[in-house]
């Protein structure tokens, strides 16, 4: 996973301005980013305290750093570092002073090109990794470039690796578990980039935005290998508009940004509710409100997706869960929208966005891809809005059809997609829109459980939560409790089935990154309380007490933290 | 092997457009004596004229008066969102080149609400022909000022007048990058209005005809001085723009020969405040169409698909160690 800092450049040695990657090994699937960290490199101390300060650090935690400050010139420098050094050691934390520059200094004139690889030289010994693979990695990293680079590379990665083993006493050994069948390493972002393609859709329209932009950088590098577009427009607005056409005028188009984008788009949005046009639009989650937290992570946005827009506007809100599901959902997005002619958004966030994870390499079927656009003639007496009165389906006319010429309009509109003010007519409108989700609803199946089908606890989460809530509940039932949970990739609508799984446990939680009040706030009872998003909707819609624990930190949420809350709230049944 | 010959005749009889065959099932909801009606009825005789096929044309328009035109067309209308009709066109030409695609819009339209919208829209230079129907008010929410109102209207927003100088659309569009057709109509010179149209609809580009227009509802006597006296309206002529008939020209004496390949003459001339420039102001057929540019080398296929998949796989993909012990079993 990505620590990454709001700024292209944030001033050296500071706590704000922390960059980094965290690295989770384990001998079994990793499903999240775990908890606390067991060891740390850090090429400051500023940088370092951030982590501290951010309760990201194991009370134990091997801390390994850079000890050029010590003897720096400036002496605030010296100083600052001297007392953190304290500092930390007084804590507990196992910290060892590393030589990184000098010994860089020893190979390349410039350490701050190296350093990197000489830490990786040094968890290669730590870690008992082959180091020879490790050297085949550099080899391949650097392919592109002069042999020379590479070897330089790889002496900073052997210069690592022996001085770690020369003056650490420390080891660990996890042994891998190798799989059986290929896997594929990629972030969130490159996944639902990759799931554009094996879509089939043409046109992707977007406008930079953080955290959902790689995404895009990674599309324009491989669409036009497909013959496709992506297209940066001159705004949100625009670039949903631009999908919008593009979609009307044959295949559908997605559109892909973050929440500031999302509301800006949210007119654009009705519009191709209203004339049901088909639509995908991924939301990669970052912190909000207004421009919020651009590089973190945050589940905000689940409200923003169902009922951003004015109106009555039905619309499709998924949401991925891990890595693997970024690249499959936005094909069941593009096909969903295309069967129902409705907007689907996918919900991602700036943790799946950033973090690696493998998963099963896909196999290539042609059912993920659209069809040909249809330019048959339309039968005469055919119209444009002929609902379907058990699921509000009609089948869409698309330029170039003969037969089929109609004016499409966002104000309502009869059969013939003429604009109408009769009551009863914008209440049919409105009606077959909205039974289109009631058909969609019909052919989705309740999430399975994780644990058990009864007990005492539920978990509810949506989104990439799911790893950390499985391992927690995985942890929590080794110690006897009846703890169970459950995951929505389907939020609107929500499939059948689901109000009986709530009944079955004595208590129910959802598990969010988004905000929810706490008791312990003096102003906060029970009549005033605001409920994290997906908890809200269990207790509208299914009368079930729901609790609810969120927390809006910026972080991934750890499974630790998790099973902390679930025993919190198992002691409060008791 | 062939058809019979009447077969042939008869076919080219039946796919021959009459003015009949654009004009849709609704007839034009405007105000008596509204400039739209003029430009629906050139638009019509246009479509008539270059016998494009109904279904092969699309009408997009935003929100306002302007935008209703769609709907009196039979042809596709997508009928949006205020201010967004340019992005939403540029998406059905983007991958449907074999589409014509107009574009009705107004001053509030295309100059306020969507104005980044029509900035960048000249700048990809998509073809496709742009209608700016400018009344100079907003109609259809009942007489506010619109950026391109004089100074000093009285308005519902404004009773005390505007204090600000309209924006110019012509200088605007001529301002910026890549601009390939910009002219000026006005509604009470229909000849002009369509051969203004035809030749916007002829450029292979970004087209945009300025179309000055009277609203006789709100604003009845706007444009009375240049109606009235022919002399204060100057028209462009140019073998390379438009001609006049022996009429028209014994009418409007005030001519200049101007070349629209000449864009600083065109900036001057569109600068004018106490005349009505109407003609061809710019014109450069060299400019590439974004569409063009970003045309894909090859067309999207479940084959092709499958291979650029494999090898972006093929880049992140962790193969499973030889397992010989299997094998050995």
């Amino acid at each position: 996973m990505e620590i990454i800092p709001a700024e292209i450049q944030p001033p050296a040695r500071s706590i704000a301005g922390a960059s980094g990657n965290r690295i989770r090994l384990a001998s079994e699937r990793v499903t999240n980013g775990g908890d606390g960290a067991d060891l740390v490199i850090a090429f400051n101390e500023q940088v370092l305290l951030s982590r501290v300060r951010a309760n990201e650090l194991n009370q134990d935690c091997i801390i390994l750093l850079e000890d050029k400050w010590r003897t720096d010139q400036d002496a605030d420098i010296a100083a600052a570092y001297a007392t953190v050094c304290d500092e930390l050691t007084a804590s507990g934390y196992r910290l060892h002073e590393v030589p990184m520059e000098e010994e860089c200094l020893k190979l390349v004139p410039d350490p701050r090109r190296g350093k990197n690889m000489f830490a990786l030289g040094m968890l290669c010994s730590i870690y008992s990794m082959d180091l020879e693979l490790a050297r085949e990695q550099v080899r391949f990293t650097f392919r592109k470039k002069d042999e020379k680079i590479t070897l330089r590379n790889i002496e900073l990665l052997e210069a690592g690796w022996n001085w770690a083993k020369a003056n650490l006493d420390i080891k660990f050994t996890i042994p891998a578990s190798r799989p059986r069948e290929p896997q594929i390493v990629v972030n969130g972002n490159t996944a639902l980039a990759l799931g554009v393609v094996a879509s089939g859709m043409e046109v992707c329209a977007m406008y930079p935005i953080t955290p959902a932009t790689s995404a895009s950088h990674y599309l324009s590098e491989i669409f036009e290998k497909v013959g496709c577009v992506v297209h940066q427009a001159e705004d949100e607005i625009a670039a949903c508009a631009f999908a919008v056409g593009a979609s009307y005028a044959g295949k559908c188009a997605l559109t892909i940004t973050s929440g500031p984008g999302l509301s800006l788009k949210q007119e654009v949005i009705g519009l191709a509710v209203m004339s049901e046009i088909p639509l995908v639009v991924i939301d990669v989650q970052r912190g909000g409100p207004s421009t919020g937290q651009p590089t973190k992570v945050e589940q905000g946005d689940l409200f923003a997706a169902m009922f951003g827009g004015h109106g009555d506007a039905p619309k499709i809100v998924m949401a991925a869960s891990t890595i693997e599901d970024c690249f499959y959902s936005v094909i069941t997005a593009r096909k969903i929208a295309e069967t129902f002619n409705m907007v689907v958004v996918v919900l991602t966030d700036a943790s799946l966005a950033t973090a690696q994870q493998p998963f099963p390499r896909p196999h290539f079927s042609e059912q993920w891809l659209a069809p040909p656009v249809d330019q048959s003639a339309i039968a005469s007496g055919a119209r444009p809005y002929d609902w379907d009165p058990k699921t509000g389906l009609a089948t869409r006319f698309i330029p170039g059809q003969p037969n089929g010429m109609h004016c499409l309009t966002g104000l309502a509109h009869d059969r013939d997609s003429h604009v109408a003010y009769d009551p009863d007519i914008n209440q049919e409108g409105i009606r077959h829109r909205g039974l289109k989700l009631a058909a969609f609803q019909k052919t989705l199946k309740a999430p399975a459980l994780f644990g058990g089908e009864e007990g005492d606890l539920l978990l509810v989460g949506w989104g990439s939560t799911k790893g950390a809530i499985e391992e927690a509940v995985t942890r929590l039932r080794e110690e006897g409790q009846a703890v169970s949970a459950m995951h929505f990739k389907f939020l609107q609508p929500m499939a059948s089935g689901i109000e009986d799984v709530l009944h079955r446990f004595k208590k129910v939680m959802t598990i969010e990154n988004n905000w929810c009040d706490q008791f312990d706030d003096g102003l906060i009872d029970g009549e005033n309380r605001r409920y994290t998003a997906l908890a809200m909707l269990l207790r509208s819609r299914f009368l079930v007490d729901v609790d609810c624990w969120g927390e809006v930190r910026g972080q991934p949420i750890k499974p630790g933290t998790i099973a902390t809350v679930a025993r919190d709230a198992m002691n409060g049944m008791r | 092997m062939s058809a019979p010959l009447t077969e042939c005749l008869l076919r080219t009889i039946d796919e021959h457009y009459s003015l009949q065959d654009y004009q849709s099932d609704i007839s034009p909801r405007w105000c008596t004596g509204c400039g739209d009606n003029g430009i629906l009825t050139a638009v019509q005789r246009l479509c008539r004229d270059e016998q494009l096929p109904p279904e092969k044309t699309v009408f997009v328009s935003g929100i306002g008066c302007s935008s209703r035109l769609p709907h009196y067309m039979n042809a596709y209308g997508f009928h949006g969102l205020h201010g967004r009709a340019l992005p939403v066109a540029e998406g059905i030409k983007m991958r449907r080149p074999d589409l014509h695609v107009f574009v009705s819009t107004g001053d509030g339209d295309c100059c306020s609400i969507g104005a980044a919208h029509w900035i960048h829209a000249i700048r990809y230079n998509m073809n496709m022909t742009v209608l700016l129907h400018d009344n100079q008010v907003y109609g259809l929410t009942k007489k506010q000022a619109s950026p391109t109102s004089p100074r000093g209207l009285k308005s519902n927003t404004t009773p005390s007048g505007t204090w600000l100088d309209p924006i110019n659309p012509l200088t605007t569009s001529l301002g910026v990058a890549n601009v390939s057709f910009i002219a000026q109509a006005v509604d009470w010179i229909p000849e002009l209005l369509y051969d203004i149209i035809e030749q916007a609809y002829r450029h292979k580009g970004f087209s945009l005809v300025r179309i000055l227009q009277r609203c006789p509802e709100f604003l009845p006597t706007l444009f009375d001085p240049w109606v009235r006296n022919p002399a204060s309206t100057r028209l462009l002529v140019h073998e390379d723009g438009i001609q006049l008939s022996a009429a028209l020209s014994k009418t409007y004496r005030n001519q200049e020969v101007h070349d629209p390949g000449n864009i600083h003459r065109a900036r001057e001339v569109s600068s004018l405040t106490e005349e009505i420039p109407v003609g061809i102001l710019y014109r450069d057929d060299d400019v590439p169409c974004y569409e063009d540019l970003r045309e894909g080398e090859r067309p999207n296929t479940p084959g092709l698909v499958r291979t650029v998949l494999d090898e972006e796989f093929d880049k992140f993909t962790i193969w499973p160690e030889e397992q010989p012990t299997d094998a050995a079993n």
